[in-house]
C-alpha cells in the first residue's frame, strides 16, 4: 500500500503580535491523515471558520511550513524540496481550486491567459511546447469540466457566469495532470443551482480521471451527497472522522452534533 | 405536518406594507452611441402584508440585488426605472417612493425602512469604534438625547443577548457572526416597520447561521415589521420566510407560501431549485441545471427560462407568460402550468 498524501502528525503554530506582546496561535494542533494512492477519494474537511480548515490546506499545497510533524506527498516531505524543477514537480501533482472565481481571476485579464500561461509553466519536459500543444492541452482539460475552448478564448471573467468561471478554474487546475485537487470553499460563492453542478464535476473527475480531492466546506449537506471520508475539525483538532455517511448520518461527538443540527434543512413534508 | 404551525399568519386584514407594481427597473449604458439595457427587474408585481417575511430567491445576477435598490429608491445612474410603482404604507400613511423629495426619503430611511447587508465588513466603518457608526445612521432619525440614546441602544442590544461593549470595539475585533449581529442591531435600533435584509448570512458558517436567523426572527416577531429577505440559499428560506417568490432573469417567475413553494412547485424553475438542495441521509442523485444563466442584456424571448426548460413548448419562445393565480396565495408565470396556448 502506498500513500499518496501523508500527514503526520503536523501542527502550525503563528507568531502575532510585537516583541512585547507576542502571542502563540495554535492554528493546527497535531493532525494525522492519509489517502491512498490505488484509492482515489473525495475526503471533506469541515468547521466552523478558524478551525484551522484552510491553514491545514495551505501545508498540503505547501503554502505553509509545519512546525511540527511532516507532510509527505509521494513519499516526498514537501519540506524537503528546494530545487525548482522538483518545486514544480510537486505543483504539478498537487493543485488548488480557490473559493470565489470573481477573486480567483484577475478582471483585466482575459481568462485564457491562466490556462495557457499553466501550460506552458508545466509542459517543459519535452523542451519548449509548441502553440499547437499548448491548445490541445488546455482543449482537453476544458472538455472535462465540460466546457470548450471556444467558449472561454478570450474571454474577460465579467462575461463569464459563476458557474462557468469556476469550472474555468477547475480546468486550469486540471492542465498539468494532478494527482490531488486541494478545493477550498469551492462552492461557498455559487448559487444553489451551480452549486450541484460544481460538486457532480468533483465526482466525476474522482471516478473517470481518478483524482483525489480535498474539499474544503461548512456546507455539510454537500459533503454528505459526494464524499467518501470526512474530518470535522475544531479549534485545529480533529474531533471526529471516517466514513462520511455513516459520521453524518450518526454524529458522536458533541461538536459534529451540534453542527449537524445547525444545518436547515428544507422538510415540509 | 405541523411546520405550517411555524408559520404565523400574518396580518392581511389591514393595508399591505409594501405595494410593488409592474416596476421596471433598467441600467442603461452609453458607448460609442450604442444604447444598451440590461433589464434586471421587468415587470415585478408583489404586495408584502404587515408582519410578513417575504423571501426572494434566485440565482447570482438575477435582478435581486437591482430589486432591493430600486425597492428602497436608493437608485443610481445608470440604473433608472423605467415603469411602476413602489408604495409603502407606514402607520397608516401611504408614502410613493419615486414621488417623494430626497428629504422625505431621508426621512423615511432608517426610521421606516431599513437595510441590513450582506458584508458586515462593508458596513461597519473599520477605522472608527462600532458606536460611531450607531450614531453616525441612527441618532439624527431617533429624535432623542444623547442620553437616551444611548440608553436605547444598549437595551437593543442586550435584548438581542449581545454585551452592550461591543460598541466599544472596532469591526475587525468582533468575530464574523458577532459583526452580522451588530449590524442587525443597528438596522433595527429604531424599530423600523420594513427591513429589507440582503444576503444577511451567506458568509457565515452554519451554527453561526442558525443564531442569526434565530435573531432575526425574535426580532420580525418583536417588532412586527414586514420584511424583505433576499438569498440564493433556499433551505434558509425554508427556515425564516413566510412566503416566497422566484426571480429568473429579472423576472418574478413564482411565488407561493414556503411550505405551498417547497411541497408543490409548479414552475419548473423552482421545482429545479427545490430538487436539487441536498440533503443528509438522502444519497440520491442530485441532478444539475443544462444551459447557464440568460444575460440580462439580451434576454431570450418570450419565457426567458425557455432554453433551459425541460416542458418547453412552442408558445414559450414567442409569449411572455404573465403571473396568474392557482390559488389565492400561489402565482405562477408559466404556459405549461396554466395551460395557456396562443
Amino acid at each position: 500500500m502506498s500513500l499518496l498524501l501523508d500527514i503526520d502528525h503536523v501542527g502550525k503554530t503563528f507568531l502575532q503580535g510585537g516583541l512585547l506582546s507576542r502571542r502563540h496561535i495554535e492554528a493546527v494542533k497535531d493532525i494525522s491523515l492519509q489517502i491512498e494512492a490505488e484509492r482515489p477519494e473525495i475526503l471533506s474537511v469541515v468547521g466552523e471558520s478558524g478551525s484551522g480548515k484552510s491553514t491545514l490546506a495551505a501545508m498540503v499545497l505547501g503554502q505553509q511550513l509545519p512546525t511540527r510533524g511532516r507532510v509527505l506527498f509521494d513519499g516526498i516531505d514537501i519540506a524537503d524540496i528546494r530545487s525548482r524543477a522538483d518545486r514544480r514537480a510537486f505543483m504539478a501533482k498537487v493543485q488548488p481550486v480557490l473559493q470565489n472565481p470573481f477573486e480567483a481571476f484577475n478582471p483585466l485579464k482575459r481568462v485564457d491567459r491562466y490556462l495557457f500561461a499553466t501550460a506552458t509553466n508545466f509542459m517543459t519536459s519535452k523542451g519548449r511546447p509548441t502553440r499547437q500543444e499548448i491548445e490541445a492541452r488546455v482543449g482537453r482539460a476544458l472538455v472535462e469540466v465540460g466546457l470548450t475552448l471556444a467558449e472561454v478564448r478570450g474571454r474577460f471573467p465579467h462575461e463569464l457566469s459563476g458557474g462557468q468561471l469556476q469550472r474555468t478554474a477547475i480546468a486550469r487546475a486540471l492542465i498539468p495532470d494532478p494527482r490531488l485537487l486541494v478545493a477550498d470553499e469551492p462552492v461557498s460563492m455559487v448559487d444553489a443551482s451551480l452549486r450541484m453542478s460544481i460538486v457532480n464535476l468533483f465526482g466525476s473527475l474522482r471516478d473517470r480521471l481518478g483524482l483525489s480531492i480535498i474539499y474544503i466546506t461548512h456546507d455539510l449537506a454537500t459533503a454528505y451527497y459526494i464524499s467518501d471520508r470526512i474530518i470535522i475539525m475544531k479549534k485545529g483538532e480533529v474531533v471526529e472522522r471516517g466514513n462520511a455517511r455513516a459520521v453524518l448520518d450518526n454524529p458522536q461527538h458533541p461538536y459534529s452534533i451540534a453542527l449537524k443540527n445547525a444545518v436547515l434543512t428544507p422538510d415540509f413534508a | 405536518m405541523q411546520s405550517e404551525a411555524l408559520f404565523h399568519t400574518p396580518d392581511t386584514a389591514t393595508e399591505p406594507t409594501l405595494v410593488v407594481d409592474r416596476l421596471k427597473a433598467y441600467y442603461t449604458t452609453k458607448a460609442f452611441g450604442i444604447d444598451r439595457d440590461i433589464r434586471a427587474v421587468d415587470d415585478i408585481s408583489l404586495s408584502i402584508a404587515k408582519g410578513e417575511i417575504y423571501g426572494v430567491a434566485g440565482e447570482s445576477s438575477s435582478g435581486k440585488t437591482t430589486l432591493i435598490k430600486t425597492i428602497v429608491g436608493a437608485i443610481r445612474p445608470p440604473l433608472h426605472v423605467v415603469g411602476g410603482s413602489v408604495r409603502f404604507n407606514f402607520s397608516g400613511q401611504a408614502y410613493d417612493i419615486y414621488d417623494l423629495r430626497p428629504d422625505e426619503l431621508q426621512a423615511i430611511r432608517w426610521r421606516h425602512l431599513s437595510y441590513i447587508m450582506q458584508g458586515s465588513m462593508n458596513v461597519l466603518n473599520p477605522v472608527r469604534r462600532i458606536k460611531h457608526s450607531f450614531y453616525d445612521f441612527a441618532y439624527p432619525h431617533m429624535g432623542l438625547d444623547r442620553a437616551a440614546f444611548w440608553d436605547k441602544v444598549r437595551g437593543h442590544l442586550r435584548k438581542l443577548d449581545l454585551d452592550p461593549d461591543v460598541l466599544h470595539s472596532y469591526p475587525h475585533q468582533l468575530s464574523g457572526g458577532m459583526r452580522q449581529r451588530a449590524t442587525i442591531a443597528l438596522a433595527t435600533v429604531c424599530t423600523p416597520e420594513f427591513i429589507v435584509a440582503d444576503e444577511p448570512t451567506t458568509a457565515l458558517d452554519v451554527i453561526v447561521q442558525r443564531d442569526v436567523l434565530n435573531m432575526l426572527r425574535d426580532i420580525q416577531r418583536d417588532l412586527g415589521s414586514s420584511f424583505l429577505f433576499v438569498t440564493h440559499d433556499m433551505s434558509v428560506h425554508a427556515t425564516v420566510s413566510d412566503r416566497v417568490g422566484i426571480v429568473y432573469a429579472g423576472r418574478l417567475v413564482e411565488e407561493a407560501d414556503t411550505p405551498t413553494l417547497f411541497r408543490g412547485a409548479r414552475h419548473p424553475y423552482t421545482q429545479h431549485l427545490v430538487a436539487s438542495l441536498p440533503k443528509i441521509g438522502d444519497t440520491t442523485r442530485r441532478a444539475s441545471l443544462a444551459g447557464r444563466p440568460p444575460s440580462l442584456a439580451d434576454p431570450p424571448s418570450g419565457c426567458r427560462f425557455h432554453p433551459r426548460c425541460p416542458l418547453a413548448m412552442d408558445i414559450c419562445s414567442r409569449q411572455v407568460p404573465v403571473m396568474t393565480s392557482l390559488t389565492p396565495r400561489h402565482r405562477v408565470a408559466c404556459f405549461a402550468v396554466t395551460g395557456a396556448t396562443s
